[in-house]
């Protein structure tokens, strides 16, 4: 790791923990949190979508799954109204668990198949939201219980919950790039039938990442529901939010470690700002949908490997023309 | 028994009409090798062009047609040549699955602005007429649905064997190099490919708006049973297509009638799994694998 | 002693046209084997059924003495069975030394180690000095040139001390002073005990550099001998020049 990285990472993160203590408004906080909640999807997105090459289109169910598990398991009480948080890993371990076998069935043969694997899934899980009544509460949706936190400081624990649930996932989204995950994956995504003639374990670091991916997007589900005290399923298992995590992950630049976050940065606090001049979900879609298929035609590597490509291609042009000089100085000797 | 048959029947008749819509997503998918995600959304839009147009007119759903189609050709191909062309070849597959959500998805918010997220239906008045024959009821608007899906699908055939641009486009489907070799031109192959994928469903949107209710949202459904459909026919094979959508539309209307409507659409989601777990290249598909 | 490679009634169909006709080769140790035949003989075909990325209608394989019952590319090459592409694939994203670490067959356990360690580095580091290609060390693959791909494919699939390598035209579309170096890599390979089996249209690199040569005509071995004795056989002159 770089001092560079070293240094933005502290920066970053310091920055953000130490941003509640002076902060006043309570709306700054509520965006934040969202920001962040978004950065830690894309960010885990990435590890099946970016770094793999295989995009889940039905990441928002299990995001709904998290949700629902905390709104199951906490609907009477929690506690000091730390329980839920705790809760957390065990959700995310247990998702990722259980995703194994899907992802083994998904991922058998190829990317395309497994986007309609992963669209079906987020159908079903709306269709089952809607339909497990005694469950899920059906289209009456589902509360939670009210933490017993101190007014002046409610979104603290929210805000923190989601920053650690960010650290998390770009934490693991680093470990892959440094590992031999990452070398693997990025194999699978140039050419996964050459990665297999080189003996790469093609099908297990998929499901690693696809495991990963989804534990953090439940997770991340399970704070949010909590924060939002009362979950209905359109929103929990929402499409919207699945091409917000995509969205953002293209915008930033996939396959990269702050593409996501650089892209959730720039377009949460943008849909929050629209939404008090335009209103109703359904404008989000056009707008994203819109803003998508720009993104793909205007900017289809995203913003920060198109950063890095021009400094590539400047500093090599520089050592070109220190080459030629160098050769021209010789030459008049 | 009877409630069994007659669940069949249903499921046919049914079958008949996602044998149309999934007919065009296997033709774009032979053509391009392009998964169109937004085909269920061009099915709403059909059918909410249809409803509007009934409404202004009084022409009935079935004449209107004639005016979709054309419509929804020209949407397609200008999808296609907009959004999809630009793409960069290697990038294509894993991109153009995204844009045609995006698609999707831009389709479901647009018309969700428009025509806002109540329900609707198209009712020229003999929507719920139905026969009864042997005592069977057989609804009027399935029937004849089915019969235009028989009537589309075999123009599509005829126009995929005897016409040149048929011609065109089976030979790309084959091998795109040669077909590019022997002079096609591949680029409006493409476009008028996708074009005709999404032409079909204009017809399968105003029989899918007589016989359903429908609102911005329902080309989740749709498009889930689509692929469901596709994926069980065979990617790339129409008439696997046709025979798919007829097994799965029995098959729901089946489990509709012994379980509960609401597992009847738990059905699609099992059969992909099955698929994909027992024989992922579907009943009539190509071997199913990457690149040599 | 039994052959490293053996294959027995190889068969493979594409709807109507049979590509491999029970077709039966095999390849002895410490050889450098050559596989010939007019275009469409069925070579590169009965190359991807080998090596596991097509499945074959009928016929075994037999590697290393063992039956291969379901032929994977992955576990071929954990096998020590490894092989190039006509079109030199390699992973255009990644570096140079990074296309090499990739091949090396690390296990599960070394997947959750560093991407690119210093043993990794030491290892890769000595086949790009052997194949003269350090200085390109940190290049992305997609900034090859042709050459240099086919190079780095060879000098990738060697990373796992394969036992048999199979080339897949390992000349086409390379300049003469590419060929040459080629061969110079697999004669000192050779030397050190891989065995090579090689589809090749360039028949003056045939004859001056395999032993024994195979020849297939319309999915079915026909021939096989020494470079002199194949060239004299009138099956094979009829199956290059007849029809």
């Amino acid at each position: 790791m770089t001092k560079a990285g070293i240094l933005r990472a502290v920066i970053f993160f310091g920055g953000l923990a130490l941003l509640p203590l002076g902060i006043e408004p309570v709306w700054v906080l509520n965006l934040l949190i969202f920001t962040l909640m978004y950065a830690a999807l894309a960010s885990s997105w990435n590890y099946i979508g970016g770094y793999a090459g295989y995009p889940s289109l039905g990441h928002a169910a299990f995001f709904g799954i998290g949700a629902y598990s905390i709104a199951i398991i906490f609907e009477k009480s929690v506690g000091r109204g730390y329980a839920p948080f705790f809760m957390l890993p065990v959700i995310g371990i247990a998702v990722a668990i259980l995703s194994i076998p899907i992802g083994m069935i998904a991922m058998r043969t190829r990317a395309d198949v497994f986007a309609i694997v992963t669209i079906t899934l987020l159908f079903v899980a709306q269709t089952l939201a809607f339909n497990l009544r005694t469950v899920t509460g059906g289209a009456q949706g589902k509360g939670i219980a009210v933490p017993p936190f101190a007014i002046s400081h409610f979104s603290w624990p929210f805000y923190y919950a989601m920053l650690l649930l960010l650290l998390l996932s770009m934490g693991i989204s680093f470990y892959f790039r440094r590992s031999k995950i990452g070398l693997s994956l990025a194999a699978v995504k140039a050419d996964e039938d050459k990665a297999h003639g080189v003996g790469v374990p093609v099908t297990f670091v998929k499901i690693v990442a696809f495991a990963a991916s989804v534990g953090i997007a439940a997770m991340v589900g399970g704070v949010w529901a909590y924060y939002g005290g009362y979950i209905y399923p359109q929103f929990a298992v929402d499409p919207l939010i699945t091409i917000g995590m995509v969205l953002m992950t293209f915008l930033g630049g996939r396959a990269t470690l702050w593409g996501p976050v650089i892209g959730a940065f720039i377009l949460v606090p943008a849909q929050q700002t629209f939404a008090y001049q335009f209103g109703g979900s359904q404008f989000y879609l056009l707008a994203y949908a819109a803003i998508f298929l720009v993104i793909m035609l205007i900017l289809p590597r995203g913003i920060l490997p198109t950063i890095t490509d021009r400094l590539r291609t400047k500093a090599k042009l520089r050592e070109i023309s220190a080459a030629l000089t160098a050769q021209e100085q010789e030459a008049s000797r | 028994m009877h409630s069994l048959i007659q669940a069949i029947i249903l499921g046919a008749l049914t079958g008949g009409v996602y044998a149309l819509m999934a007919s065009g997503q296997t033709l774009i998918f032979g053509i391009m090798k392009v998964i169109n995600l937004a085909q269920g959304a061009f099915v709403i839009l059909a059918s909410y062009l249809t409803f509007s147009l009934f409404q202004m007119t009084g022409i009935d759903p079935f004449v209107l047609i004639l005016i979709t189609t054309p419509v929804m050709f020209v949407l397609g191909a200008a999808t296609q040549w907009f959004l999809l062309r630009p793409l960069r070849q290697d990038d294509m597959a894993e991109l153009s699955l995204l844009v045609t959500f995006a698609v999707a998805l831009g389709l479901e918010g647009l018309l969700a602005i428009i025509y806002k997220t109540t329900y609707r239906t198209i009712q020229p008045g003999y929507e719920n007429h139905s026969w009864t024959i042997r005592g069977y009821q057989v609804n009027e608007v399935r029937f004849y649905a089915f019969f235009l899906s028989l009537a589309m699908l075999a123009a599509l055939y005829l126009l995929l064997q005897k016409t040149k641009f048929g011609r065109a486009v089976r030979a790309t489907v084959q091998n795109p190099m040669s077909a590019q070799l022997l002079g096609v031109n591949s680029k409006m192959v493409a476009s008028f490919g996708f074009g005709l994928g999404v032409a079909t469903a204009a017809a399968a949107g105003s029989v899918f708006g007589l016989i359903s209710p429908f609102n911005p949202g329902s080309h989740y459904d749709l498009i889930s049973r689509l692929l469901t459909i596709v994926v069980l026919g065979g990617l790339g094979s129409i008439g696997g297509s046709v025979i798919a959508a007829l097994i799965m539309g029995v098959g729901s209307a089946l489990v509709s009638a012994l379980a509960s409507p609401i597992w009847s659409d738990f059905t699609f989601f099992i059969v992909l799994l099955l698929v994909l777990l027992l024989r992922p290249r579907g009943l009539f598909g190509a071997r199913v694998r990457g690149s040599l | 002693m039994s052959a490293l490679l053996e294959v027995h009634g190889l068969t493979k169909r594409f709807g109507g046209i049979t590509a491999v006709d029970t077709c039966t080769l095999e390849v002895q140790q410490g050889t450098i084997t050559a596989l010939i035949g007019p275009n469409g003989s069925g070579k590169t075909t009965a190359f991807n059924i080998i090596t596991g990325y097509l499945k074959a209608d009928a016929g075994t394989i037999s590697f290393d003495g063992k039956r291969v019952e379901k032929p994977s590319p992955a576990s071929l090459y954990r096998d020590g069975l490894s092989r190039t592409f006509q079109q030199a694939r390699i992973f255009p994203d990644l570096s140079v030394l990074e296309n090499l670490v990739v091949a090396s067959s690390y296990s599960l356990r070394g997947l959750f180690q560093t991407r690119v360690s210093k043993q990794d580095r030491d290892r890769a580091g000595e086949m790009l000095e052997e194949f003269k290609l350090s200085s390109l060390s940190d290049l992305r693959g997609s900034e090859l040139s042709y050459g240099q791909r086919k190079l780095l494919e060879f000098a990738a699939v060697l990373m796992s001390s394969p036992k048999l390598v199979l080339l897949d035209e390992p000349t086409a579309g390379v300049n003469p002073v590419m060929i040459e170096t080629m061969e110079r890599h697999i004669r000192s390979r050779h030397k050190e005990g891989v065995t090579f089996l090689i589809v090749e249209h360039d028949m003056q690199l045939v004859m001056r550099l395999c032993d024994p040569v195979i020849v297939l005509d319309r999915g079915a071995t026909i021939a096989k001998g020494t470079p002199a004795e194949v060239q004299t056989n009138p099956l094979v002159l009829d199956a290059y020049l007849g029809d």
